[in-house]
């Protein structure tokens, strides 16, 4: 409790952003996946995305109680999740397009897992404590998230002219959208500076070195970089971002405060 | 009030919600008990962090103690170290293998970073013995195990993957 205090009156508004950033990629690539349940290809895969969402959704529970501590203003994960505008989410806007097929919910898990994975890594020796014992537990997660991921886009990819053909196409759509995970902003630098986590664009190197011989044994090809630029974790979001929030703060907004 | 030691025997009478032949204790799920002037303090680590069971075990937890007397019971989650299969005891992974889940094989992984890595792992079938398994999945019923099939006796099975 001590230290939660301490936290509470130094915390940075980069800090508190940093780990909403954290916590709302999570919170919002499982809100996507939640949506496979029920409905996927096979009941393998119907049964581990809703696992990994689960996952993500706790990983973003822990992380979003986090923020409001450091912001202090009391807010707790259901506020935080349920109870923010658009303008408020901080996620990254691959996060938030829709899933579009088996072929595209994949490749996004397999491009963020991979974030994941190396962020979480660094995260174990962050300054704030809070954030390290959540990374520690996290990374363990992910690197499921990723074995998973990583084998079924070699299997698309490299499967069927049908499989091959939507899995590219899925490379092609979210390729442009991972440029703002190494996009430089002060946040990032702010945070670096103060040993709390890296800035996300010193990870970009090793991401391509994990990323780009995954796709090239799944027979893909890598789209090129254009300039296309996506600003979902500066609050920008895309016209899904709108329809994702009505659907997941629908019981929120309709019965503020409900609990069950 | 309970002793501590007595609060310990009877934990290890509360089931895992999901794998019900394990108790929460055999689980290393419970990492500390403080004995308070009116009660109890369980410390509990969460297994995955979205674990649906991790609150119905919290329940659990409470009920149990509370019925044998223990006053005022007060959980707490503590995270860091990270909750790790290697905290599953042998006897333990016996009853596993008994119902029908193979327990995790080796030592979880631990920090620093490490190659994608596409190990098929040859598990042993817990219903015939046979060794000619293969994976079905990664993820089972739960974040926990994974889904395997017997290609002898055609049983599917689970395996509770290290982490
Ligand atoms: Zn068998």
């Amino acid at each position: 409790m001590a230290a939660d205090m301490t936290q509470q009156n130094t915390a940075t508004a980069e800090h508190i952003e940093y780990v909403t950033r954290l916590g709302d990629n999570a919170l919002i690539l499982g809100q996507r996946l939640s949506e496979w349940c029920g409905h996927a290809p096979v009941i393998e895969e119907d049964l581990a995305l809703a696992n990994i969402a689960l996952d993500l959704v706790g990983q973003a529970r822990l992380l979003l109680t986090h923020a409001g501590k450091l912001e202090g203003s009391g807010r707790d994960e259901d506020q935080m999740a349920f109870l923010r505008v658009e303008r408020d989410y901080r996620n990254i806007t691959m996060m938030e397009v829709p899933n579009e097929d088996f072929g595209r919910s994949t490749v996004r898990n397999f491009l963020f897992s991979t974030f994941q994975v190396l962020l979480w890594e660094r995260l174990v020796q962050s300054s704030d404590r809070e954030l390290a014992a959540i990374a520690a537990k996290s990374l363990k997660e992910a690197r499921y998230h990723l074995n998973h991921s990583a084998e079924w886009v070699i299997r698309l990819g490299d499967g069927t002219a049908v499989s091959h053909d939507k899995t590219q196409a899925a490379l092609y759509y979210l390729w442009p959208y991972t440029a703002e995970l190494f996009a430089a902003n002060p946040t990032d630098e702010a945070v670096s500076a103060a040993g709390i986590g890296p800035a996300w664009s010193e990870l970009e190197a090793a991401w391509e070195a994990m990323v780009l011989p995954v796709l090239a044994e799944a027979t893909l090809v890598v789209p090129a970089r254009t300039p296309f630029k996506s600003y979902g974790k500066f609050g920008r979001h895309s016209e899904h971002m709108g329809h994702l929030l009505a659907t997941m703060q629908y019981m929120q907004r309709t019965y503020p405060g409900a609990s069950w | 009030m309970l002793t501590e030691a007595q609060a310990w025997t009877l934990l290890d009478t509360v089931p895992d919600p999901e794998v019900p032949v394990v108790s929460v204790v055999e689980l290393g799920i419970i990492r500390e008990l403080r004995c308070r002037e009116d009660g109890l303090t369980v410390v509990v680590t969460p297994t995955y962090s979205g674990c649906p069971a991790t609150e119905v075990i919290g329940l659990a937890i409470r009920d149990t103690l509370v019925a044998a007397g223990a006053g005022r019971v007060e959980l707490e989650t503590r995270l860091d170290p990270a909750w790790t299969s290697d905290w599953i005891g042998e006897a333990a992974r016996e009853k596993l293998r008994a119902y029908g889940i193979v327990p995790p094989t080796g030592k979880a992984a631990v920090g620093g970073p490490q190659p994608i890595r596409f190990v098929k792992k040859t598990l042993t079938c817990p219903r015939c013995g046979s060794n000619d398994t293969e994976r079905l999945s990664e993820f089972g019923s739960t974040a926990c195990k994974a889904t395997y099939r017997c290609k002898a006796c055609l049983e599917p099975f689970e395996y509770f993957k290290p982490i």
